[in-house]
């Protein structure tokens, strides 16, 4: 009997009603499954980090409780495992508010269970780090460093299954892992079965974007069409004891499972197919096949397996000073002209109002914008229409905020002292994060599963592991 | 999900069309560094695909970005390829002043490429 892999969002900011029809799908099958929530990028994790300065009790997902409360109780009643990273910098946060949702939903003896170990902010200078790719950014000081995590493998998931976890919660791991894990615990593969393990992460690695398999992301009207795309299905896996794979989605759903969407999701985010390296298994998709078995049923062969990197990447996020944006409309006719006068307004504006150092761009939306280079050469080389509905964005940055909100300021100035007819101004300044990668030794990090115990002690439990 | 337009004649002339008539695309990014994967809609234009969307044109197109490299790895089982471009992404999502910081629109940047049947 296969195991079952569901998506039930891809992002954070991601649909929060997408795991209803999922889990819906998963019952009727009546097969072992779990259901995992992928929503924690790059940058999520330093806005949770910041997020958590100000307030100690936040720092996870903040759509936590809107993404469970509908899919919790029926998780729990028919043993569909739960997943997720949506702990981000506060695990254990993020386990009390499981915890009381399930109490609340009738089922207070759910076991939650905490991943350790990403979170290397305290260990960052005694670490063997090398530098990741073509990165290039020198290690930040220590009162700019917001968060420091490694991506961790599947093992310490795994670990939470055998501990007949209901509910595992992790910060940072390989999003892909996340899938992994359940299949671990189920089937019972060797951590050095490289094909299966290869086979697996890439069940996770085509279920984790959600929706981005199954016709989200996907859609071109005339070339690429996709029905239903409002109450597009999230993905389910089918995964065989012996790796195998199709790929589907819950009945009653809109979307489309084609060789398409699965192609174009195998790749992403991929750059060397013969070596996708991952912290469990390195990957070789180059044997890779794809074949419509039925309709929104896709099966996925010859992925193959070769051991697991000898370091793991690690992301660490700094303050990166402040950005900040700001645009104005101008329709109608000569409408371009008088975007461009605006445009070039500000640009004389801003060498006299701000200092020589501020990073600017100027777009005009409707004309070249993000097809475009920070010094807008397609802006120059387009040939449009004079009239149309044009928007011109200044984007600024500079490490001192004040710089920044005199930029945008001068924009908004645009409303009376610019050219005519300007409107639907809108202004925003916020911190910038920068992040770098790094590659640690894999025997620098010790990964490991706890069961949760509901507390009010234990809410910065996660700040004391992270050191151990 | 229609197929590319195009009749088969012996005599017929060389015709240019876009990319996107042909193929479709998704790009993904990872710091300073973008992959598009492009797919064939029909197995029989791969070979165009690759004899002519080469690293050469690739870089070149992204050129006005500060696109630095192109490394080209063909996948003839998924009648596509991929694409992986350095530095063209002023910044990355952490860094650029660009609306789409990720680079996510820029599949269809590689689409408005010109091919010849």
């Amino acid at each position: 009997m296969s195991f079952l892999l569901g998506s039930g969002a891809g992002f954070s900011g991601d649909r929060t009603d997408a795991a209803v029809a999922v889990v819906a799908e998963l019952i009727k099958r009546q097969q072992p499954a779990a259901l995992v929530f992928e929503t924690l990028g790059e940058r999520t994790l330093a806005a949770a980090h910041r997020a958590m300065r100000d307030d100690p009790e936040s720092g996870f997902e903040p759509l936590l409780d809107e993404l469970l409360a509908p899919v919790l109780r029926d998780c729990l009643d028919h043993n569909i495992k739960i997943l997720g990273n949506f702990g981000a910098a506060n695990p254990s946060g993020a386990c009390q508010v499981i915890a009381e949702l399930a109490a609340q939903l009738g089922r207070p003896d759910v076991r939650i269970a905490q991943v350790h170990g990403d979170d290397i902010r305290q260990q960052l200078h005694s670490l063997d780090l090398q530098r990741w790719e073509a990165e290039r950014l020198e290690m930040p000081s220590d009162d700019a460093l917001i968060s420091a995590n490694v991506y961790l493998g599947a093992k310490a998931l795994a670990e939470a299954l055998a501990m007949q976890a209901d509910v595992v919660v992790t910060g940072r791991v390989a999003d892909p892992a996340l899938f992994l894990a359940p299949l671990m615990h189920h089937f019972d593969w060797r951590w050095d079965d490289w094909d299966r393990l290869a086979c697996g992460m890439m069940a996770g690695h085509l279920a984790e974007c959600g929706a981005q398999v199954s016709g989200g992301y996907f859609a071109d009207p005339g070339f690429k069409d996709v029905p239903g795309l409002a109450t597009v299905g999230y993905p389910i896996i089918e995964v065989e004891q012996d790796g195998s794979l199709i790929i589907t989605k819950p009945a009653n759903t809109g979307g489309c499972v084609t060789e398409q969407t699965v192609k174009e999701q195998l790749l992403y985010e991929v750059h060397d197919p013969a070596n996708y390296l991952t912290p469990d298994v390195t990957v070789d998709l180059t044997h890779a096949e794809v074949r419509q078995l039925a309709t929104n049923r896709v099966a996925v062969t010859g992925i193959r397996g070769k051991p697991a990197p000898e370091r793991l990447k690690t992301t660490v996020c700094y303050e990166g000073g402040w950005q900040g944006e700001a645009e104005i409309s101008y329709a109608g006719p000569n409408a371009l002209a008088r975007a461009q006068l605006a445009a070039q307004v500000l640009r004389e504006r801003l060498v006299f109002r701000a200092p020589a150092e501020l990073r600017t761009r100027l777009d005009i939306i409707g004309l070249a914008s993000v097809f475009d280079s920070d010094s807008g050469e397609l802006q120059q080389s387009t040939a449009p229409s004079t009239s149309g509905d044009y928007r011109l964005r200044l984007a600024a940055e500079h490490s001192e905020r004040r710089w920044v909100a005199r930029a945008t300021q001068e924009l908004l100035a645009l409303y009376c002292a610019g050219p005519a007819g300007g409107g639907g101004v809108r202004r925003q300044f916020q911190r910038r994060v920068f992040t770098a990668s790094y590659l640690v030794k894999r025997s620098d990090i010790h990964a490991h599963a706890t069961l949760f115990e509901s507390s009010a002690q234990d809410t910065h439990r996660s700040e004391r592991y992270a050191a151990s | 999900m229609r197929q590319a337009e195009h009749t088969q004649t012996a005599a017929r002339p060389l015709t240019s069309v876009s990319l996107h008539q042909l193929a479709h695309a998704r790009a993904g990014d990872k710091g300073e560094r973008l992959n598009v994967a492009l797919f064939a809609y029909d197995a029989d234009h791969y070979a165009t695909l690759l004899e002519q969307v080469t690293e050469e044109r690739v870089l070149a197109l992204f050129s006005h970005r500060g696109a630095s490299r192109v490394r080209r790895y063909p996948l003839p089982n998924l009648a596509g390829m991929n694409f992986v471009i350095d530095d063209v992404l002023q910044g990355g999502v952490n860094g650029a002043l660009n609306l789409d910081g990720h680079g996510k629109t820029l599949s269809f940047l590689l689409l408005s490429l010109e091919v010849t049947l």
